[in-house]
């Protein structure tokens, strides 16, 4: 295998923070090589500086035997660099052709350009229609579209962000023979991930990051899943303890639950149904898109339904809004952090505010009571570990990973009966993410009744009894996670969108 | 390379220094101005910010002026302010002050010549209630029919004006003024006057309730929570429904507050400094408050010394025009600088300039 690009000694260092330090490795022909790190260890500043995006500070890079220092992504393109990004950039309210010519330099004639996505598509095993609707796509489908937006012009090497974290095990799957399709074609992939079992199916070789700094190589083939996450935490884990305690009365009935999406091209909810009990945790699997955060905006009363749709303890709380469920003993924590379940300009004082406000008595007859709001704000602080110089600082100032812990930590503060939480570890180290986990977990030993929504489908084995998953809108039955197996989740979270065909079954 | 790099958390020393610095930045761009138009630049600006208050011979006269002009002002932005903290945008002040002028007269005449110390009372809420109805159609409309309140608030000062015109010749015309527009003199009549209260300050009934609404405004914005709902609902709009905020009564709310305050403010000018309802009784304090709404970083204690120094940049402007020789567009452009200024200088309390080399070579 001959030597395709060689990163020498790359160190690139913001204010404050050093992203990358001293990183060197070299990927051949054809190899799949995996970098591997948690969230916030480097991995993005690394591949944006091969695509062109950053400027190393110190350091070279090495394509072909030939110095490498592209200054913008166009020019690592034209020397075969392509790269998918994990967010798409994609216009939704145009047609596949034409969202793949505004990615060219010199597109050629429409017809021309749909003859090659489709020659291209088929040959790769991923079927698109250069006609059809962005907006009317799935995130796999959207996925496709970057991936043979890169493909027609025959790169080298191609760079995938988290790719899988759209995509349902059986699309990965089809993913992953068009990866080793290319690969056996001499296209080298550096592909960037934490999903160890993904890592270890497909790359050759893997380069693990921590803080910037390259820790570890190694075959992943040769080594075990947790071998490979102590290596990138640097610590040992504990998985978290599941309550046996037997389940309780209904929490949260939610009965034909349809309500329209409030987001541009989002998904309507479709006659949803299921019972909670106190003390059990509701797992809700899907690909993204799907109606996860339609379905976390009509539980926490963002959007509202129509009476009957949502019981809370008994109460029909269908047509209330947040702060009614709130006082229902309903707490919510959303996906998106900043500017959805945290103001990014406040101080985490004032965020505690948001939704505490009622539970924590936090204000009366209309007068806030500050002290006690800092004091409970300094608690979470303390209780979930948010590592902050202080209650004072904006929400925008904290790492992702330490305000998903202070929001989360905020929500299970309140004494819930119910919890609905979108993506708890979405963005958060493994340690945090294990302890946010456990937290979760002793509410429920505690009595509350938890939904969790998420695309992490470890994170909803590891701690659901119960699981459904979103599918364009509908909820699919309930079943215990006991005994469920991954062929039969895939098919729960949708199918593969029609991809089996391609591959010639 | 001039680089902008956005700060973790707002700086606390900009937030306070900026309106200083754009002050300062202003009496430089300012004097480089009345240069240019081949005045004295030194002399123009001390006769702007300095011989309104303390010339021997023009400061008995113009300093009372400093309070009667700045009232308004400030009464008229603290509400605006408001609504501008929670992204609802009302342009209009200029009509709301119009319309509680109207109202308050037209409640007062109704009852001429009655002698009665109710009287004044009475057209304080009539004029309150004239700028808050006023305010609450472009509300209405926005929550009803998702227009745009900007427009909406907008459009209705030239409705306004014309209604003014049409009052002011037709039915609160002067009966015995012999045909000449406006209405009778609300400050000479005792029961309706709006008189100054310690002479020689300019202080009057406007005057208090501009310092009333700062203070209330002050203690909404930082100890209650609808206060806490409105900065909420400017800068996180998804964050505020998702902490129960309705943002259709926040609407409602904003306009009213400050409709209703353009509209006491009107009162307070018509019963007092102005005297009557006339053709040109409004002279645009609608449209100044929103510069000084911002001038004041929407705080209500910044807005007390914003409007008290745009009252000054008035009463300096005619001074300077009258003792100079001045030109008036000269004066308006320079307060055109001073909002400017504002504006660009705003970004340090977000940003920091970094002055770097070329970036490294890789």
């Amino acid at each position: 295998m001959t030597e395709l690009l060689r990163l020498e000694g790359l160190t690139k260092a913001y204010p404050g923070v050093v992203a990358n330090s001293d990183v060197s490795f070299a990927i051949g022909t054809g190899e799949v090589h995996a970098l591997l790190g948690e969230n916030g260890a480097g991995k993005s500043t690394l591949v944006k500086m091969i695509y062109g995006l950053v400027k190393p500070d110190t350091g070279r890079m090495v394509l072909r035997g030939q110095p490498y220092a592209p200054d913008r992504p166009a020019e690592a393109r034209r020397q075969g660099v392509a790269m998918v990004f994990q967010h798409f950039s994609l216009f939704e309210a145009l047609d596949v052709a034409e969202n793949v010519a505004l990615g060219m330099e010199n597109p050629p004639p429409m017809r021309e350009l749909a003859a090659r996505i489709r020659a291209v598509s088929e040959e790769y095993g991923l079927p698109l229609d250069p006609d059809r609707m962005v907006g009317d796509l799935s995130a796999g489908e959207r996925q496709r579209v970057e991936i043979v937006r890169c493909l027609l012009q025959d790169p080298k090497l191609l760079i995938m962000d988290e790719p899988t974290s759209v995509l349902t095990p059986q699309e990965v799957e089809i993913l992953f023979r068009t990866l080793r399709q290319l690969s056996a074609e001499g296209t080298a992939i550096l592909y960037i991930s934490h999903k160890l079992e993904e890592i270890r199916a497909l790359c050759d070789e893997a380069t693990i990051l921590r803080r910037g700094k390259v820790v570890a190589t190694c075959t992943p083939r040769e080594r075990s899943a947790r071998e490979m996450a102590e290596l990138m935490v640097g610590a040992v884990l504990t998985p978290p303890a599941k309550s046996a305690k037997p389940k309780g009365e209904v929490a949260l009935e939610v009965r034909d639950l349809s309500a329209a999406s409030p987001i541009p091209f989002g998904t309507s909810l479709k006659q949803v149904n299921f019972t909670l009990r106190k003390g059990e945790v509701l797992g809700i699997a899907g690909v993204a898109g799907n109606g996860q955060d339609e379905l976390l905006l009509a539980l926490s009363g963002e959007l509202k339904s129509d009476p009957g749709m949502v019981r809370i303890a008994g109460r029909d709380m269908g047509a209330t809004g947040p702060q009614a469920r709130r006082a229902a003993g309903l707490v919510s924590a959303p996906e998106e952090r900043l500017g959805h379940a945290a103001a990014p300009d406040m101080s985490l004082v004032e965020n505690a505010l948001l939704s505490g406000a009622l539970r924590k008595g936090l204000v009366r007859n209309g007068f806030i009571d500050w002290a006690a709001t800092e004091d409970f704000a300094a608690g979470i602080v303390k209780d979930f570990d948010v590592r902050t110089p202080g209650t004072h600082v904006a929400a925008r100032a904290l790492s992702g990973g330490n305000l998903q812990k202070f929001v989360v930590g905020r929500e299970l503060s309140q004494s819930p009966e119910v919890i609905v939480i979108n993506q708890p570890t979405w963005g958060v180290d493994a340690a945090a993410a294990a302890a946010i986990r456990q937290a979760i977990l002793d509410r429920a030993e505690a009595g509350a009744a938890v939904v969790v929504i998420s695309q992490d489908l470890d994170e909803l084995l590891e701690i659901a009894d119960d699981f459904a998953a979103l599918n364009e809108g509908r909820l699919t039955p309930t079943r215990p996670v006991e005994g469920l197996g991954i062929e039969e989740i895939g098919l729960m979270m949708g199918g593969a969108h029609d991809m089996e065909v391609a591959h010639g079954h | 390379m001039i680089r902008l790099e956005k700060r973790p958390s707002p700086s606390r020393f900009w937030q306070v220094a900026t309106p200083v610095l754009a002050v300062i930045l202003t009496m430089i761009a300012g004097g480089i101005m009345f240069a240019l138009l081949g005045k004295d630049p030194v002399a123009a600006i001390r006769t702007i910010f300095w011989d309104p208050l303390f010339h021997p011979q023009f400061a008995d006269y113009s300093r009372p002026q400093l309070l009667v002009k700045a009232g308004p002002l400030i009464l008229i932005a603290v509400g605006l302010s408001l609504g501008f903290r929670a992204g609802i945008w009302n342009i209009g002040a200029e009509g709301q002050y119009i319309m509680g002028a109207i109202c308050g007269a037209a409640a007062g005449l109704a009852l001429y010549p009655a002698d009665s110390r109710l009287i004044f009372p009475l057209m304080v809420i009539a004029g309150g209630l004239g700028g808050w109805a006023w305010g609450m159609i472009p509300a209405i409309l926005k929550t009803r029919f998702n227009t745009n309140e900007i427009l909406v608030s907008l459009l209705l000062v030239y409705v306004a004006q014309s209604l003014l015109a049409s009052m002011a010749l037709g039915r609160l015309r002067n009966p015995e003024g012999g045909g000449f527009p406006g209405s009778r003199n609300l400050s000479r009549w005792e029961s309706s006057a709006n008189p100054e209260l310690i002479a020689g300050t300019g202080m009057h009934w406007g005057v208090v309730a501009a310092f009333i609404a700062v203070i209330a405004a002050y203690i909404l914005l930082q100890r209650h929570i609808l206060g806490f709902q409105i900065k909420l609902a400017g800068q996180a709009p998804r964050a505020a429904r998702f902490a129960g905020v309705n943002p259709a009564r926040l609407v409602v709310l904003c306009l009213g507050i400050s409709g209703m305050l353009a509209g006491l403010a009107g009162l307070f000018e018509v019963t007092g400094p102005a005297g009557q309802i006339s053709i040109d009784f409004n002279s645009g304090y609608g449209f100044t408050a929103i510069i000084v709404a911002f001038l004041g970083r929407l705080n209500p204690l910044g807005i007390l010394l914003a409007g008290l120094l745009m009252a000054l940049t008035y009463i300096g402007g005619e001074l300077a025009q009258l003792m100079l020789g001045l030109p008036a567009a000269a004066i308006q452009a320079f307060q055109g600088m001073l909002l400017f200024f504002l504006l660009a200088v705003d970004l340090l309390s977000n940003y920091r300039i970094r002055i770097a080399g070329p970036a490294g070579v890789a």
